[in-house]
């Protein structure tokens, strides 16, 4: 797609697609004469976002979306972006002691997800990545569920439908189809549930992704593509994966992208809830972009100190989804001190309850592995799990010796 | 609803007896769909769907975007909400694009969720070559979806069996990839709709009883292999044919159980030797798998393992050149005649 021009500047042949003036001017007319690399919209500062609360804990109004809040539910907002925090630090912690054998923090994160989560009635749907333990936290999921996988003492096992949160999925992208196949079913049933699928900056790059948004806009269907931008797949910055803001994609599909401030609670809540009733009023679909970061690393396994720089993360810092929040209900005299020490006192509790229940969780047996695999049976998998049983008999006296010893 | 459907019993070629074993589940089961690409008004490329629009509507014959991801990925969604989609992969060489959606979502959700949500989606593929079709619609991938755990694979090799195969299918609750015969859509047979199977889904036919020489296959090499049967029989030997009918799972054996067994053709009392046809290619293939059986069906632990004779490993035959319609090996000649 690219070849040196004249300048020895590496420059695209001719634009994908037509571009706004201003992305224009962001991309192109570098004073050297060479095209500048696409703008990064950490560096500058995202383009229509949309923010009903500032780091400083201010609310801002919005031509478009507004949220009425009340003192309580402002509380139980706070609440759960503590205890989410707090769980995934203990789930970081679990791994670090052995416990756990990898682990995805959402750290950062946690705006978008207990907004939009909350968005959701009970009879919605989501259909997460392998980070959303905010969103699961919203529709209920107990956390210890969510700890069997990084564990490895199963591949997810929780029943997808008893709190209508589907299971991880963990290839990029995938769920985004398997949440539009959902709204699709929806929609033939008449009801007016409606669905979110959730991913991330990297899965906007596949062609899942973009197959699933040309089927919801194409079947109406009532599903919303609520994109965490944390600006990080691993190590590969948004500006590998697009050259307009992601957002924007949605115009070119037929249905409405929203850029939202994603660390922003109240501003995740609003648009997404307004998503959500476009979805049941039968207007389809729509993308929500929430500009966030990704604080910690990929995962525990991943070392982000080789890819990115330590001011990028301070600037972030700032912009921290649950001081804003603190800020402003205090502000409001709304909180005081007796229930911020109490939440973080349940936080503690949490993190006790969940260390507690990763250290006790039972051991599979080995040939249970041999179970599910289909719904109504298979004759090698029957035969395999004999054959397994048969040597795991073999060695009943020798383990007996062996304790002996 | 469907049109009046058809009473007694009937001479249908492949495709129709496709068309009507999807109008019956669809009858049957409200929540059953058919989705791909043009299956709608076009009926199909090969109009296996032919009618099904008109009949049952657009909500459940649905004509999808040209995307076979999308295809197989919002059929799991469908399925997670309880229908019971049945998916038209256009032909074998299009479902690559669906690979990723069919091994790593489809063939494990089931057990990734320990049993919580089930899968029941049929994905029908017309495959194999012999129609004089152009690069990538002459295609045998059953290997690799034979060898995937969480799937069922199986193939019809005649229009009866694509019947009822096809209606076990759709009511399995286990992801079924259904591989139809594309050389043989047009090939009739008599069958019973309103009857009952024979066979279980996954159960293998002993298409034709004979006692030299046992030719195993399935799909579109079973109809072949019965030809050079009766040409051989012309030379004196009398050769068994195995139609394999699944190729995941598939029965330890298509003889009867050796207690009831009887001493006619399948008697494990003496040698034999059998041979094993597929489409698809050598190392790693159901043809490789087969040999399992020698030692399994027959208890004796001499003589040597099945010849195989899979296709070769090389892109689908060049429709001009003539290639051969069995594989790439030579035709055996220990006895076994070549059809003309």
């Amino acid at each position: 797609m690219e070849e040196g021009d004249r300048t020895g500047c590496r420059q695209p042949r001719r634009p994908e697609r037509p571009r706004s003036e201003r992305d224009r001017q962001a991309q192109d007319g570098g004073a050297e004469g060479c095209p500048r690399r696409p703008r990064n919209p950490a560096e500058s500062g995202p383009p229509d976002l949309v923010q009903l609360l500032t780091p400083q804990g201010e609310r801002r109004e919005h031509p478009d979306f507004s949220v009425e809040i009340t003192p309580e539910e402002m509380r139980a907002i706070y609440r759960d972006l503590v205890l989410v925090r707090r769980f995934d630090a203990e789930a970081t912690s679990l791994q670090r002691q052995g416990e756990l054998g990898l682990w995805a923090s959402l750290l950062g994160q946690e705006a978008a997800q207990v907004g939009s989560g909350r968005a959701m009635r009970p009879t919605d749907y989501a259909f997460p990545t392998y980070r959303e333990h905010g969103v699961a936290w919203c529709k209920g999921v107990d956390p210890l569920n969510l700890l069997g996988m990084f564990r490895g003492v199963n591949h997810g096992g929780w029943d997808p439908n008893e709190k209508n949160f589907h299971l991880y999925t963990i290839v990029i992208g995938s769920q985004t189809l398997h949440a539009t196949g959902y709204a699709m079913g929806i929609t033939k049933d008449g009801s007016d549930d409606a669905v979110i699928a959730y991913f991330g900056d990297g899965a906007s790059s596949q062609g899942d992704v973009s197959e699933a948004f040309t089927f919801a806009s194409v079947y109406n269907a009532p599903v919303v593509f609520f994109c965490q931008n944390n600006q990080w797949a691993i190590s590969e910055p948004t500006e590998k994966q697009t050259r307009v803001p992601l957002y924007q994609r949605a115009s070119g599909f037929g249905f409405p992208g929203v850029r939202v401030d994603g660390n922003d609670v109240l501003a995740c809540l609003a648009v997404t809830r307004w998503a959500l009733e476009r979805a049941r009023n039968g207007e389809g679909p729509t993308l929500i972009e929430a500009f966030t970061y990704r604080m910690g690393a990929h995962t525990t396994s991943d070392d982000p100190t080789r890819y990115r720089v330590a001011d990028e993360l301070e600037a972030w810092r700032q912009k921290d989804p649950i001081e804003r929040v603190k800020a402003y209900l205090v502000r409001e005299g709304w909180a005081d001190n007796e229930f911020l020490e109490s939440v973080a006192a349940e936080s503690e509790q949490l993190a006790r309850r969940v260390r507690e229940g990763v250290r006790t969780m039972p051991d599979p047996d080995p040939s249970s592995i041999f179970e599910h695999v289909y719904a109504e049976g298979h004759a090698l998998v029957d035969e395999e799990r004999e054959g397994y049983l048969a040597y795991a008999a073999s060695f009943a006296d020798a383990g007996t010796e062996g304790e002996n010893a | 609803m469907a049109a009046v459907q058809a009473a007694g019993t009937q001479q249908w070629t492949m495709v129709k007896a496709l068309n009507e074993a999807l109008r019956r589940s669809m009858d049957e089961n409200p929540k059953t769909l058919v989705m791909g690409e043009d299956v709608g008004r076009l009926g199909g490329v090969f109009r296996v769907t032919d009618g099904l629009h008109k009949d049952f509507g657009e909500s459940r014959v649905i004509d999808t975007p040209l995307a076979e991801s999308g295809i197989v990925g919002t059929a799991i969604g469908l399925a997670l909400r309880g229908y019971r989609p049945v998916v038209e992969i256009q032909f074998d060489g299009f479902v690559y694009p669906a690979f990723d959606q069919i091994v790593t979502q489809l063939a494990k959700m089931h057990a990734r969720a320990l049993g919580h949500i089930k899968l029941p989606i049929t994905i029908r593929i017309p495959y194999a070559g012999g129609i004089g079709a152009v690069e990538h619609h002459s295609e045998s991938h059953e290997a690799y979806f034979a060898h995937t755990a969480g799937l069922k694979v199986v193939s019809p090799s005649n229009p009866e069996d694509a019947y009822w195969m096809l209606r076990q299918s759709i009511a399995s609750d286990d992801p079924v990839i259904f591989l139809e015969p594309k050389r043989r859509y047009w090939d009739k047979s008599k069958l019973d709709p309103a009857g009952t199977p024979s066979l279980g889904l996954h159960e293998a036919r002993i298409a034709r009883p004979g006692r030299d020489l046992t030719l195993i296959a399935y799909g579109p090499m079973v109809k072949l292999c019965l030809e050079a049967a009766a040409a051989a029989a012309e030379d004196g030997l009398n050769l068994e044919v195995v139609d394999l009918r699944s190729l995941s799972p598939w029965t330890s054996t298509p003889w009867p159980s050796r207690s009831s067994a009887p001493a006619g053709p399948w008697s494990c009392t003496r040698p034999r030797c059998s041979w094993a046809w597929a489409r698809s290619w050598r190392r790693g293939s159901p043809s490789a798998a087969s040999t399992r059986w020698r030692p399994r069906c027959c208890g004796w632990a001499a003589t040597s393992p099945p010849t195989r004779r899979p296709g070769s490993r090389t892109p689908s035959c060049l429709t001009w050149t003539g290639c051969s319609t069995l594989s790439t090996a030579p035709w055996p000649s220990e006895g076994v005649r070549r059809p003309s």
